[in-house]
C-alpha cells in the first residue's frame, strides 16, 4: 500500500529499462517499494533494472517482456505484470518511449507509424488496461513520463513531441475522469535529460541528470499536482515559450 | 453497492471501499460470511489507513448503536458504534464519566478498544482496555463473548488489535463517578523541555490528569518551551454552584479545504508564539468544563481540513523513562530540519496492560502533527523511527500512515503471539485493512 507521502510498495514499471524509469525505481526502492515488476523489450536489460531494484531495497522483482511496436499486446503485458505483482498495485509507472531520428523518420511512413505506436498507441492501450485494474482494486496511482516537448511541439522532433502531446493531454483528461475513484494519474514533464536516448546531443538549457528527474518525480508523488515539471522552473519557462510567435519560437527552439 | 472514498483523519492515501452498515450482530455475521476481505470502521478518527480497505468491504460500525442502563456500580453496555460524545451525553447528567477519553469525543467505543486508546490519566488509570469488562466479538469462526478471564488471549488480541481479530459489536465497561461537570486545573508555563519534563516526573502522580503542550518550533535555549496542565474532577465541595451538563456540540466548521501552504513554518511559529504567551506563568484551581479540558479541539468541526489537500500525519511514539533523552532528540531533529509542527503533546504513561499490540508502556509519549509537503519530512520521520527503535520504543498504530513493515516488527515484538490468536479465529485472514497490508501485519 502507498503511504501518506505517496511512497508505493508494489510497483509496475512499463518501459522499466529506460534510464529515467530506472532512476525513479531506485529511489522508490530506497523509500518503501518492496515488489517491483519491470516490463520492457530486452530481457537482459530488464534483468539489470531488476538487480538495481534489489540493490536499492526491493525484496522481490519480476520481469515481463513486451514489444511496444505492437499495441495489440499491451493489455496482455499489463495483465501479466499485475499478476506477477500479486495483490494491490500501488503505482504504475509508464516510461515507454522512443526519441527516434526525426530527420530520417519524417519521410518514412513506416517509421512514423512506429513512432506513434511506441510513444502513443501502446501506452494508451496499456493505460486503459491499468485504469480498469486500479479502479477495481479501489485505488492506486499512475505516473506517466511525458516531456516538456509535449507542451509545444518542435519541428525538430515533431513525431516524438506530438505523440507525447497526445499522451500527455489524454492523461490529464483521464485524471479528471478518475476523480472520486481513488485512482490518481500524474504526468511528469522532464526537460532535456542526459540519457542513452540523448547521448551525443549537445546540452540545451535546463538539461538535468536522471537523478534530479527522479527526485522531482518522488516529490511530485506526494503532491496533489497533476503535472510534475522537471526541473520545476520549466513550468514558468514554458508559460512564456508556448506563447512565443512562430518565427521567434523556431529561432529559439530549432536552432 | 455503496462505494465510498475513505481516508483517515490525516486525509492521506484515500481508497475506495464497499461500505456496509450492519445494524445487528446477525447482520455482521452475514457480512463476514460473504465478504472476502473486510474491516470495521468507526468515526475515522485514526489518522492513517487503519479503517479503510482498498477494493474490499468496510463495515461502518455506526449502525451498531444502543446505550444500556448504567448500573449503580457504573457498569454499562454500549453498542460498538456509539461515540464517546453520545455516551457522555447520557452519562454526565447522571453523574458518570468515561474512565479514559482520547482528545476528541468523536470516536466510537469500537474504535477506542481497537486502538486501546489512552487519555491524560494513563499514568494513573491505564488505557481503555483496562476498564473493559466484556466485549461481543464477531469473527469468521463465530461470535465470541470475550472477557479478561473467559478468553484472555482473544480479549488482549482484540484490545489494541486494530480491528484485525473481528468486529466488536458491544462493549461493557465501568464508568467513573463524577460530582460535577467541572475540572480543577493547574497550569504552569516552562521555558524549556528539561524543566517541564522534570516537573512532570516530580508531580504527575499527584494529579489524575496531566498533559504538556510543547512548542517544537523554537531553537536554542527556549527549545521545547511548554505549558503543563494538570487537573482533577471538581467535587461538590470545591464549587459554589454545581451542574452536570454534557459538553456542547461544535459551533464552528471549516467549510472548505484550506490551501496547502496555509500551515507553514511562519504561520505555525506565529500561532505557537501567541498561544504560549496567552498561557499564565502559573495558575491554580481554574474551573474548566469537561469539554474544554478533555476535548479542546472538538470546538471546531473538521479542523483537519486546515491542512489542505495533501493532508497531514501525526507521529506519536513512546519510550521508557530511561530513554527520556529520545524525546529531546526527536524535538531537536524536527526543529533543526525546519519541518513545521503544530504544538506537540507530551505525556507520561503508566505500566502497559496485556494488549498484544497495545501502544502504551511506562515512560513518555510525544505526539506531533506534521503537514505533508516538506521534502525532508519522510526521511526525518524514518530517522525518528530508528531513534525510537534504538531506544526500545514504538510508534502508535492508530496514528500511523507511514511506518515500514520492518520497523513495526521490532516495535511490536508480540506480533507473532497476536498472529497465533488471529490464525485461530480468522484462519483465512479475511480481516485486513490498508494499514495491515502496508505493514504486512497479516497474510493479505
Ligand atoms: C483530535 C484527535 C485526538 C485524539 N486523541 C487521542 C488520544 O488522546 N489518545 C488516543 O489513544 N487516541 C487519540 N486519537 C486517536 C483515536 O482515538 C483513535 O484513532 C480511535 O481508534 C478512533 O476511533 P474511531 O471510532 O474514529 O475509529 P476508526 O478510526 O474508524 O477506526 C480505528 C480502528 O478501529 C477499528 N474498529 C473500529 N470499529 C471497530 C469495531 N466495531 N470492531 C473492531 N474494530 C473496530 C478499525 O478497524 C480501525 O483499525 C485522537 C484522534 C483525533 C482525531
Amino acid at each position: 500500500m502507498e503511504n501518506a507521502f505517496g511512497q508505493p510498495q508494489n510497483v509496475v514499471v512499463l518501459g522499466g529499462s529506460s534510464d529515467i524509469a530506472r532512476a525513479i525505481t531506485k529511489k522508490l526502492c530506497a523509500a518503501r517499494a518492496h515488489t517491483v515488476v519491470v516490463a520492457g523489450r530486452d530481457q537482459a536489460r530488464l534483468d539489470e533494472a531488476a538487480r538495481d531494484a534489489l540493490d536499492y531495497g526491493a525484496s522481490r522483482t519480476e520481469t515481463v517482456v513486451f514489444d511496444a511496436e505492437d499495441p495489440s499486446g499491451a493489455s496482455a503485458a499489463v495483465g501479466e505484470a499485475f499478476a506477477k505483482a500479486g495483490g494491490h498495485v500501488d503505482l504504475v509507472l509508464v516510461a515507454v518511449g522512443r526519441l527516434g531520428q526525426q530527420v530520417l523518420d519524417q519521410s518514412d511512413p513506416a517509421a512514423a507509424l512506429r513512432m506513434m505506436n511506441v510513444n502513443f498507441t501502446w501506452p494508451v492501450v496499456a493505460l486503459t488496461e491499468a485504469r480498469n485494474r486500479l479502479v477495481a482494486q479501489g485505488g492506486g496511482r499512475i505516473l506517466v513520463i511525458s516531456s516538456v516537448g509535449a507542451v509545444r511541439v518542435r519541428a525538430s522532433a515533431y513525431l516524438y513531441g506530438s505523440a507525447k502531446a497526445g499522451l500527455d493531454r489524454l492523461c490529464l483528461a483521464m485524471a479528471d475522469s478518475l476523480e472520486g475513484t481513488g485512482v490518481r494519474v500524474q504526468v511528469l514533464r522532464p526537460g532535456a535529460v542526459r540519457t542513452r536516448m540523448t547521448e551525443g546531443l549537445p546540452d540545451v538549457p535546463f538539461t538535468t541528470g536522471v537523478n534530479e528527474v527522479a527526485d522531482t518525480a518522488l516529490k511530485g508523488l506526494s503532491s496533489a499536482e497533476a503535472v510534475i515539471w522537471s526541473p520545476p522552473l520549466l513550468k514558468y519557462v514554458y508559460m512564456v515559450l508556448r506563447h512565443l510567435p512562430g518565427p521567434v519560437w523556431r529561432k529559439v527552439m530549432d536552432r | 453497492m455503496n462505494r465510498q472514498r475513505l481516508s483517515g483523519w490525516g486525509r492521506t492515501a484515500p481508497a475506495m471501499s464497499e461500505v456496509l452498515s450492519p445494524a445487528s450482530e446477525e447482520a455482521v455475521v452475514d457480512d463476514l460470511a460473504q465478504a472476502d476481505a473486510v474491516i470495521a470502521r468507526g468515526l475515522g478518527r485514526s489518522y492513517g489507513d487503519a479503517a479503510q480497505l482498498s477494493g474490499g468491504v468496510v463495515l461502518d460500525n455506526r449502525s451498531l448503536g444502543g446505550i444500556g442502563a448504567i448500573a449503580s456500580d457504573g457498569v454499562v453496555t454500549v453498542g460498538a458504534g456509539v461515540s464517546f460524545d453520545e455516551l457522555l451525553n447520557v452519562a454526565i447528567p447522571l453523574g458518570w464519566f468515561v474512565p479514559v477519553t482520547p482528545g476528541t469525543r468523536q470516536v466510537t467505543l469500537g474504535g477506542a478498544v481497537a486502538a486501546d486508546v489512552h487519555g491524560k490519566n494513563h499514568h494513573r488509570d491505564g488505557s481503555i482496555g483496562d476498564h473493559v469488562l466484556e466485549m461481543r466479538l464477531v469473527t469468521p469462526s463465530g461470535v465470541h463473548t470475550v472477557t479478561p478471564t473467559s478468553e484472555p488471549d482473544l480479549f488482549w488480541a482484540t484490545i489494541g488489535g486494530m480491528g484485525l481479530t473481528g468486529v466488536v459489536t458491544t462493549v461493557t465497561l465501568r464508568l467513573i463517578k463524577i460530582d460535577t461537570d467541572k475540572v480543577l486545573v493547574d497550569t504552569t508555563r516552562f521555558a524549556c523541555l528539561d524543566d517541564v519534563m522534570a516537573a512532570m516526573v516530580a508531580g504527575d502522580d499527584d494529579y489524575r490528569y496531566s498533559v504538556a503542550w510543547v512548542d517544537c518550533m523554537t531553537r536554542g535555549a527556549s527549545m521545547g518551551r511548554a505549558i503543563l496542565t494538570r487537573g482533577e474532577h471538581a467535587t461538590r465541595r470545591d464549587l459554589e454552584a454545581t451542574s452536570l451538563d454534557a459538553p456542547a456540540p461544535a459551533k464552528l466548521r471549516v467549510p472548505f479545504n484550506a490551501p496547502s501552504g496555509l500551515l507553514n513554518p511562519l504561520s505555525i511559529r506565529v500561532f505557537n508564539e501567541a498561544w504560549f504567551r496567552s498561557a499564565p506563568a502559573h495558575r491554580e484551581g481554574e474551573e474548566q468544563s469537561l469539554g474544554s479540558f478533555f476535548h479542546p479541539l472538538d470546538g471546531v468541526g473538521d479542523w483537519n481540513r486546515l491542512y489542505g489537500r495533501r493532508g497531514f500525519v501525526q507521529y506519536q511514539f513512546a519510550v521508557s523513562d530511561a530513554e527520556a533523552e529520545c524525546v529531546v532528540r526527536a524535538i531537536e531533529r524536527l526543529s533543526s530540519s525546519g519541518v513545521p509542527s503544530f504544538l506537540a503533546v507530551l505525556k507520561r504513561f503508566g505500566p502497559a496492560n496485556h494488549g498484544l499490540l497495545s501502544f502504551p508502556f511506562s515512560g513518555w509519549t510525544l505526539a506531533l502533527d506534521l503537514p505533508v509537503g516538506p521534502a525532508a519530512l519522510p526521511e526525518v520521520l524514518d530517522d525518528l523511527d530508528e531513534m525510537v527503535i534504538e531506544a526500545g520504543g514504538r510508534v502508535y498504530l492508530a496514528k500511523d500512515s507511514r511506518l515500514s513493515p520492518g520497523s513495526v516488527r521490532v516495535m511490536y515484538p508480540r506480533l507473532p503471539e497476536f498472529l497465533a490468536v488471529k490464525d485461530r479465529v480468522d484462519p483465512r485472514h479475511q480481516l485486513t485493512s490498508d494499514l495491515a497490508r502496508r505493514l504486512h501485519l497479516v497474510g493479505r
